[in-house]
């Protein structure tokens, strides 16, 4: 047990509002700290303080999936902005829907839509999911989500990073009033 | 392990009403039989203990060509037989290798070809997408189908039945609580207990096969690339050997060494990743934070080096995309003395944790036995007796440089399974360094030789999953006319039906956690 604790003193807070190896992404180190909160500020003024979020995978390759896991980790940690995954269609606001959307998936993609409650916001997250990406429509494939359900924002990449998804998110707020 | 020529000894053990034709190809070893003696062959394979790996099919003019892999020591054969349009049926393998049964049913419902005497023969890929008694990979199928409105939920399916007093079922799925990927899975239990499990997958099919005939090259490996995205650089890999394979080039040894670090470092990322994970299913968030942060740091510095964070199209046909300079090295070379140095801080207090002790030692058993007959793979396999690693075993450049250490573990369960990944990790941490130490000078791309019409080539190399392989046929003018990849996924899923029984129900994430197949890689 000492040791756990020891290793999470040592550790410290490694949630980015200061440069840590942030050169990876994008060069400017605030830039995370901004856009939450900047999305906190809309989420607090739109949603009395928080979103819910039902990821659904419509059909993906997964790599989109690793990248939302992402925010979740310490680093992003996208919960104390206000946003979070829930397990279930109806507890959510927004869908953030990946993939091309299978055909074998298209009824229960559906379905989940119809089970999210009013008012009720769609996100295409990664290429495939915006535009089809590397699959496109086929006979196993209805390619973009929009083919499906209405969608309220995209975020392409494949996969998004982890800060274009927040971004994304954040856009999303902007088309919303 | 050499070879040991198994080959001549099976050939000359084979009973004399099987006509084995040998044909010379440059690379693998190739023996057509009689499609009636499809069967018997197996038979007797599984008698030699030969490991079956793979199975396809390929429709060529009016003639369907099936074939199956088998391994033994390190040594791949390809078995193929040959049937007409008219009448496509031949004895089904599934009888004698349980490995065979669900790639048989992918092939039934693809390309109408009828395995006789098959222990299962309901469809497996095929929901309602396109009707029964049309063939998607026939090549009078129309890419984009006929599809006609909604696809509807596939409803009758015949599951597995369970009856009796308290017994109840649970369906779970395709969309689930987590962030992960759609799949159905039914229950039956009684009490906490599962008595039953039966997968149904083929959610996420979204015709790579079909979509792959007709491209280049370079689109087919875009499009491996994406077959499973955790995998990424191993089906890349795999799908450009096959390629280089066909079209007979050679890849300078600079571009090997980088494939070898970009797959290594894909190993560790996601076994990084898993362990975390395996840990947050029974609710010990300490090692899922610490295991997080670690991958995120692991995943920028491959955003820093490579320019993606899951090094996708990093392998190209004939080489690399991205040379690594010095600076590179040096940055790759501190990341694991520092994440050495942080995985024994870790994994010591993981170890000394007896709540986790508690959870993951006996859980989610798999026996040496049943592993070996689904031919398990990977670190599920390893978990469980299966001593098996292509890059030990059938070495391929850069592996064929240095000495792979293969973990292995007998005890089956989801402890093993979470150990078999750390000593991988250690293992992907040594390698690293060691083809940094051997980076020699030079080219990172052989140009690329259209190959002749009819070419095929088989790659086969060890995914962080296990083994892939990846079968390619070119057309004329460098089109694809075939591309199968075998996701290791395909034969670790149907381990899990048989490592939940007599757990409990709550226990089933981190029993799926901890086998973590591919639902995308197996669907196609």
């Amino acid at each position: 047990m000492l040791r756990i604790f020891k290793k999470i003193l040592t550790t410290g807070v490694v949630t980015e509002r200061f440069s840590l190896r942030s050169h990876a992404e994008h060069g400017n180190e605030d830039e995370l700290e901004q856009l939450g909160i900047q999305i906190k500020r809309h989420i607090d003024k739109q949603f009395s303080g928080s979103i819910a979020i039902r990821a659904v995978d419509a059909g993906s390759c997964n790599g989109c999936e690793l990248e939302i896991h992402a925010l979740n980790n310490p680093f992003y940690d996208i919960e104390r902005f206000g946003i979070h995954f829930v397990a279930s269609p109806r507890h959510a606001d927004v869908l953030l829907v990946t993939g091309p959307v299978s055909r074998h998936m298209q009824t229960a993609l559906l379905r989940t839509y119809e089970a999210t409650p009013n008012p009720k916001w769609v996100v295409a997250v990664g290429d495939c999911a915006a535009c089809g990406g590397e699959f496109g429509v086929s006979y196993a494939s209805c390619g973009a989500v929009s083919n499906v359900i209405p969608v309220d924002a995209v975020i392409p990449g494949c996969p998004p990073t982890p800060l274009m998804l927040m971004r994304g998110l954040l856009g999303l707020m902007g088309v919303k009033k | 392990m050499s070879s040991s020529n198994w080959t001549t000894d099976f050939l000359s053990q084979l009973s004399t009403d099987i006509t084995v034709i040998q044909i010379d190809t440059a690379s693998t070893t190739l023996w057509q039989i009689e499609s009636h003696a499809w069967q018997r062959f197996a038979e007797q394979a599984v008698q030699q203990n030969l490991r079956w790996a793979a199975g396809w099919a390929e429709q060529v003019d009016s003639q369907f060509f099936i074939n199956t892999c088998f391994e033994k020591h390190g040594e791949y054969v390809l078995l193929r037989t040959i049937v007409d349009d008219s009448s496509p049926e031949l004895p089904s393998q599934a009888t004698v290798y349980p490995a065979a049964n669900r790639s048989e049913r992918h092939t039934q419902d693809l390309f109408g070809i009828k395995f006789v005497g098959h222990p299962d023969n309901r469809r497996w890929t095929r929901h309602q997408a396109w009707i029964e008694n049309s063939y998607p990979l026939r090549k009078d199928f129309p890419v984009q189908g006929r599809p006609v409105g909604i696809t509807p939920p596939d409803i009758n399916y015949p599951f597995i039945k369970a009856h009796g007093a308290g017994v109840y079922e649970i369906p779970v799925g395709p969309v689930h609580a987590g962030i992960i990927e759609p799949g159905h899975f039914r229950f039956q239990a009684v009490g906490e207990l599962i008595l039953n499990l039966e997968e149904r997958l083929g959610y996420t099919h979204k015709g790579i096969e079909k979509i792959a005939e007709g491209r280049e090259p370079e689109s087919l490996a875009k499009l491996a690339g994406r077959v499973s995205g955790d995998t990424a650089v191993g089906h890349c890999w795999a799908a450009c050997m096959a390629m280089e394979q066909a079209a007979g080039v050679l890849i300078p040894p600079r571009a090997a060494l980088i494939r070898g670090i970009l797959a290594e470092r894909e190993r560790i990322a996601n076994h990084m990743g898993d362990i975390g994970a395996i840990c947050n299913d029974v609710a010990f968030v300490f090692a899922q934070m610490q295991f997080t942060r670690l991958r995120e740091l692991w995943l920028r510095t491959n955003a820093t080096v490579f320019g993606h964070r899951l090094l996708m199209d990093q392998i190209v046909p004939g080489g690399v995309a991205c040379d690594l300079s010095n600076e590179s090295c040096a940055l790759i070379m501190k990341d694991i003395v520092e994440l050495r140095t942080e995985l024994a801080e870790v994994i010591l207090a993981l170890d000394l944790n007896s709540s986790l002790e508690d959870r993951l030692y006996t859980a989610g058993f798999l026996s040496e036995e049943i592993a070996a007959a689904f031919g398990t793979l990977g670190y599920v396999g390893r978990a469980s007796g299966q001593d098996k690693d292509v890059r030990r075993d059938a070495p391929y450049a850069p592996y064929d440089q240095v000495t792979v250490k293969v973990a292995l573990e007998t005890q089956g369960d989801i402890a093993s399974r979470f150990w078999i990944r750390y000593k991988e990790i250690r293992t992907a941490l040594y390698l690293i360094e060691k083809f940094i130490d051997q980076l020699v000078a030079g080219d990172i791309r052989s140009d690329w030789q259209i190959p002749l019409a009819g070419s095929e080539g088989l790659g086969i190399v060890e995914g962080w999953r296990g083994e892939i392989i990846s079968h390619i046929r070119f057309d004329a003018d460098n089109k694809i006319a075939r591309f199968y990849p075998r996701d290791p996924s395909q034969l670790n899923w149907p381990a899990l039906e048989k490592l939940v029984l007599n757990n409990i129900v709550p226990d089933f994430p981190v029993c799926n956690k901890s086998l973590n197949g591919s639902y995308s890689g197996n669907d196609l």
